[in-house]
């Protein structure tokens, strides 16, 4: 995929509003062919901003967007070789589930016989076939997503953009359509991004994901990279739950770097870079264990107080106070089909991890 | 059944079972249509005078046909009414949309200036309107239906106000990720315009085109100031025959001009209805 040459090309674009609040700060972007690609952020941070740019209805300030190679500006959102599916749905109230689908091929003068045969294969494809003649204030939510989807995918877009696509559905529901999601996106072979909130859609719908924070991408990876790695202690509290500790950088020894931090001690985490002054250290809660006694073996491990139990039936999350008084989290299994909790408030157990489990973030 | 019903406590929110409010129901609708009434069923009554019945008879309808000068009136008044309700819709519907969809410099005061005709005092605007006609040598002896054509200008300049002001509030609510989509479908910003924000209007035009109708219809106080002698509207003609006395036949033919207003309104509802259930 990397010889490809990328369908989207975003290039030191900055977007402001009124000269004085900046949405999107100078982001560079490549979307490869093909690629299911993520925007996550918490709102505000620029993304639907960025994808309305892409899109047409917003021009850059700065900077330049190239879909296909092609130079985007001055294109109008009509001539783009894009489609988007709206948070709203935005089906048209008047016209049937047909006419809705058939609208984009209608006005491009695509013939009749051809546009209502290439518009009911896009209801099948969604699995709306039959569903036709329907009016959309016949339809449930997703049903009416799933018009929205076939109108976009009807025109044959080369990117198809979806701006939080999912937020409007129930939980169940939302699954549901992340599978489906990804596998229409196999289906049909084009480039999908989707911007969103929700790190979990993010991590289980796309091949890569671009994190953003007031205006900038903070990382670009893949989801499990994304969690395993991030570059910062903005991604790394935002995917995820992380356990976030400061510390103080000692020294390096070979390729270990010493850190203090208060209530634990000093530890010997293995960093290929040089580090100094203050950094943060953060475990996941998955990575942290539990023991009823001192654990052997351990190079890392501490006596810590539960303060609390949060039960959410197949597992339950555990907070518990180290020494110094940072709640940490974990979570454990409820393996045995039993009503007394295996934790409970007051108890005192010993928490360990190891040492390569570490993010040790300079930034 | 219904006693059980009663029996029952009043809760907090059934007001239409407590005696005072209902009260106050059947006098609104007595004072309402008390009158209306009265005046339908005086317009059958075999008598020259509107104080006794005497018994039901249809002459005064004929007699009200066969007078020409009302017919003629009649005639004036609806031809009015269309023509207005066609341009203050159009007017207006244009209007709203720049409102609503522009943010230009001095917008407040463009928006100031396009209510202020629903304030000004019905009697000022009549005599603004005859100082203006008289000041610019408007011809007074045109032939039918052109004499119309300062009433009408006079009713179009006070009624579009009102028809972009249903039209801007239906458009309040519209959903603009709709006008985006079309866009991003293909469509160019006229057919995204006929396509999607014309349709979306309708019950708005349609509420609008009815007010700017039934406004002109009955409008009497700028018709009679912008009026000549041979271009007598419907309420003018009225009036003037009330002054020698009110006949039947007055009666008679407001309530053709009555049972005329309820009709459209009644079908104008049904049309909006049906479009606004599409959202």
């Amino acid at each position: 995929m990397n010889d490809a040459k990328p369908i989207i090309s975003i290039n030191n674009v900055t977007k402001r509003f009124g000269g004085a609040v900046t949405a999107v700060d100078n982001v560079n972007l490549e979307i490869e062919s093909g690629e299911f690609f993520a925007l996550l952020g918490p709102s505000g941070c620029g993304k639907t901003t960025l994808l309305r740019m892409i899109a047409g209805f917003e021009i850059p300030s700065e900077g330049q967007i190239l879909i296909d190679g092609q130079d985007m500006a001055g294109v109008e959102p009509n001539r783009r070789p894009i489609n988007m599916v709206f948070q709203s749905y935005a089906v048209f109230p008047h016209m049937s589930v047909l006419d809705n689908v058939a609208y984009g091929l209608k006005v491009t003068g695509v013939g009749g016989r051809e546009r209502r045969q290439r518009a009911e294969e896009a209801l099948e494809l969604v699995k709306l076939g039959g569903y036709g003649g329907r009016m959309p204030d016949q339809l449930s939510g997703g049903q009416r997503q799933r018009v929205a989807l076939a109108r976009a995918l009807v025109k044959r877009p080369k990117v198809l953009l979806l701006d939080e696509p999912l937020s409007a559905l129930d939980a169940k529901l939302r699954e549901a359509m992340q599978l489906e999601l990804v596998r229409l996106q196999e289906t049909v072979g084009i480039t999908f991004i989707i911007v969103t909130h929700d790190q979990s859609e993010a991590l289980s719908m796309a091949n890569r994901i671009a994190v953003m924070q007031g205006g900038l991408v903070q990382q670009v990876a893949a989801p499990s990279e994304l969690y395993e790695f991030p570059n910062n202690r903005f991604v790394a509290d935002f995917i995820g739950k992380t356990n976030l500790f400061e510390g103080k950088v000692i020294g390096l020894e070979g390729r270990e770097l010493l850190v203090e931090v208060a209530g634990i001690g000093q530890l010997r985490l293995p960093h290929a870079e040089a580090a100094s002054g203050e950094v943060g250290i953060a475990v996941r809660p998955e990575k942290l264990r539990l023991h009823d006694s001192r654990p052997q073996n351990e190079q890392i491990s501490f006596k810590g107080t539960v303060i609390e139990v949060a039960y959410y039936g197949e597992t339950s999350s555990i907070f518990i106070a180290d020494p110094a008084g940072h709640t940490l989290l974990t979570n454990i299994q409820n393996t045995a089909r039993d009503t007394a909790p295996r934790v409970k408030v007051g108890d005192e157990l010993w928490c360990s991890w190891n040492p390569e489990d570490t993010l040790v973030l300079d930034s | 059944m219904i006693w059980r019903r009663e029996k029952e406590p009043i809760g907090p929110l059934d007001y239409h079972r407590r005696t005072s409010l209902r009260a106050i129901f059947l006098l609104t609708i007595v004072f309402l249509y008390g009158p209306i009434l009265t005046l339908v069923a005086f317009s059958f009554n075999d008598s020259r005078r509107n104080i006794v019945w005497n018994g039901f008879t249809l002459k005064y309808y004929e007699r009200a046909l066969e007078n020409d000068e009302l017919i003629l009136a009649f005639a004036n008044s609806l031809t009015i009414a269309v023509i207005t309700t066609v341009v203050a819709t159009i007017l207006g519907a244009m209007v709203a949309v720049m409102l609503w969809r522009f943010r230009f410099p001095g917008k407040p005061g463009y928006e100031g200036l396009m209510a202020l005709p629903i304030v000004v005092p019905e009697i000022c605007m009549g005599v603004a309107m005859l100082a203006f006609f008289s000041r610019i040598g408007w011809p007074s002896d045109m032939v039918w239906p052109f004499n119309l054509a300062a009433i009408t200008i006079a009713h179009i300049s006070f009624s579009f106000p009102f028809a972009a002001m249903v039209i801007r509030a239906r458009l309040a609510n519209f959903n603009r990720e709709q006008e985006e989509s079309a866009r991003d479908l293909g469509a160019s910003e006229w057919q995204t315009f006929r396509d999607i924000l014309i349709p979306y209007m309708k019950p708005g035009l349609i509420a609008g085109g009815m007010l700017a109708f039934t406004l002109s219809l009955d409008d009497f106080v700028i018709t009679f100031f912008t009026s000549g002698p041979n271009t007598v509207t419907f309420p003018v003609k009225v009036y003037s025959m009330v002054r020698f006395s009110v006949t039947p036949e007055v009666n008679a033919a407001s309530t053709v001009l009555i049972v005329i207003t309820v009709v459209v309104t009644a079908l104008a509802m049904r049309m909006q209805q049906k479009s606004e259930k599409k959202d």
